[in-house]
């Protein structure tokens, strides 16, 4: 297994002052969110391979939770974490929340993300690639399908995001 | 002026639907297995998915090529046998093939579809390629990047086929269809079992002053320091200790991608038939930007305008470009 990452204290920002956000408010939205891209991309699983019981967590900097990831169609796992209770992992996925949201706006290109240094993976290589396609493999925009699941406020949501996203990469 | 098709890479179903979108006249792909050169978890098509592929793009009329372009090893014919008839039956309208044996498999089994000869081949020189026109009836070959605009007019003269250039991309040139170098650390072969360094075998070790190490198996490849741009895990891309040497240094080549988008007219005056976007491996996002920004630079040229060159710099390998051999065989 994969070595928790940074411990909080030594996390930059103000997350680490801030108490601790009430995570159980936010596990069962995830919990429909993961539910709903399996149900619409039953293929995606077929591209995992191997890797459909591998522990993912991904590494959103700047939010003050980290989420674990295990793809498995049996038992689907998409949650949060506190950073300071960082559960063991196989493989680990860091970048902003803005570049990880466009990867899966398919608006960003994962590659570009690792050369220019904004993505960070470490552990199991080949489990993160076959994540990595997988989820390009998904037709359309999983963000676009998550923020439906909200209504108009999810889409006007999206929206912002996505102009966030534009401006920085316009000065990137 | 002669209307040079564009190529453009697709490593799943998603990704081939992007390039027909974004204006790709040939699409190339290939199986998930050994077959092709881009042999890479969670990639490529199953028959299923090809079938369905093939079948989008032609009602867009846009060309399917089918990658056949690894080397099989004795035992193994079967499973390239089978990508080509596989590939038949799905109606692909070329295959590329790198070895002989399978070249000549595609040549007496299935004579009216096109064969193209994969820059695996490695066949740069007149010679060369027109032992593989003559002998499997090859219509294209795809060159390897080590040679100049002029030095490819003058080859376009001595030819009987046609001539596919890579013009954006990876630049891992080296001898290509003959690098070893994956083989020797890993036990696995580009060349036969169609992966570069394999993501097994890649591990990136973050240290706490934010710098990275690269691996592949047990050794090193390079090191980036916090703010420095990175590359591709692959040993010609390293950055090596060597004797004589005060500091570390890309013994190789460079993490770098080939970007022509400044040589398009002078490749097409050259008579290069068919201009060719590295990626299969990339995602769709990159996809669409490399198709769409080539497509429109190349509708430009053939309008007799000024070509609009997208800035496709942040899709490149360690964010540089180069346009290595094509512009100057000093370009190292």
């Amino acid at each position: 297994m994969h070595d928790a990452a940074t411990p909080p204290a030594a996390r930059p920002g103000l997350t680490r002052f801030l108490p601790p956000m009430p995570l159980f408010l936010l596990q069962p939205i995830l919990k429909r969110i993961v539910a709903r891209v399996a149900r619409e991309n039953p293929s995606l699983f077929n591209r995992l391979g191997p890797h459909k019981t591998a522990r993912f967590v991904i590494d959103p900097l700047g939010l003050p939770f980290g989420l674990l990831l295990i793809p498995n169609p049996e038992a689907l796992t998409f949650r949060a974490f506190h950073r300071r209770a960082e559960p063991e992992s196989d493989a680990r996925i860091g970048g902003k929340f803005l570049d990880l949201m466009g990867l899966l706006d398919g608006g960003a290109d994962g590659d570009a993300l690792f050369f220019s240094r904004d993505l960070d993976v470490t552990g199991n290589t080949e489990a993160v690639v076959c994540l990595r396609n997988a989820l390009d493999d998904v037709e359309g925009s999983i963000a676009e399908s998550v923020a439906g699941m909200f209504g108009p406020p999810g889409r006007a949501t999206l929206a912002g995001l996505r102009r966030m996203a534009a401006k920085k990469g316009d000065h990137a | 002026m002669k209307r040079p098709e564009l190529v453009c890479p697709a490593g799943t179903p998603a990704a081939l639907r992007t390039a027909v979108e974004a204006g790709a006249d040939a699409v190339y792909c290939g199986f998930q297995n050994a077959t092709n050169a881009r042999n890479f978890p969670g990639l490529n098509f199953t028959p299923e998915e090809m079938q369905a592929s093939v079948a989008h793009a032609h009602e867009h009329g846009t060309k399917v090529l089918l990658a056949v372009n690894t080397f099989p090893t004795a035992g193994r014919f079967n499973l390239w046998r089978e990508a080509v008839d596989m590939g038949a039956k799905f109606g692909v309208d070329a295959f590329i093939v790198a070895d002989i044996g399978v070249a000549d498999y595609v040549k007496r089994t299935y004579p009216n579809i096109r064969l193209h000869l994969s820059v695996q081949a490695a066949a740069s020189s007149p010679e060369a390629i027109r032992y593989y026109a003559r002998e499997f009836g090859v219509k294209r070959v795809v060159l390897p990047r080590i040679l100049t605009v002029p030095e490819i007019k003058k080859l376009a003269g001595e030819i009987p086929c046609e001539i596919e250039t890579f013009i954006f991309g990876n630049h891992g040139l080296m001898v290509e269809g003959r690098c070893s170098l994956t083989n020797y650390v890993t036990g696995l072969s580009t060349n036969m079992d169609g992966v570069c360094s394999p993501a097994a075998d890649v591990h990136y070790d973050k240290q706490p002053d934010g710098s990275v190490t690269t691996r592949l198996a047990d050794f090193t490849i390079d090191s980036f320091a916090p703010d420095e741009q990175a590359g591709y895990p692959t040993i010609c891309k390293g950055r090596y200790n060597a004797p004589n040497r005060p500091d570390a240094y890309y013994a190789f080549e460079e993490p770098i991608s080939l970007n022509l988008s400044g040589l398009l007219p002078a490749l097409i005056e050259a008579g290069v038939d068919a201009f060719k976007i590295e990626g299969r491996q990339r995602s769709r996002a990159y996809v669409k930007s490399a198709v769409s920004a080539f497509r429109k630079a190349v509708d430009s040229i053939l309008a007799g305008q000024e070509p609009e060159l997208a800035d496709l710099l942040a899709l490149t390998e360690g964010q540089k470009q180069t346009e290595g051999a094509f512009k100057t065989k000093k370009w190292r």
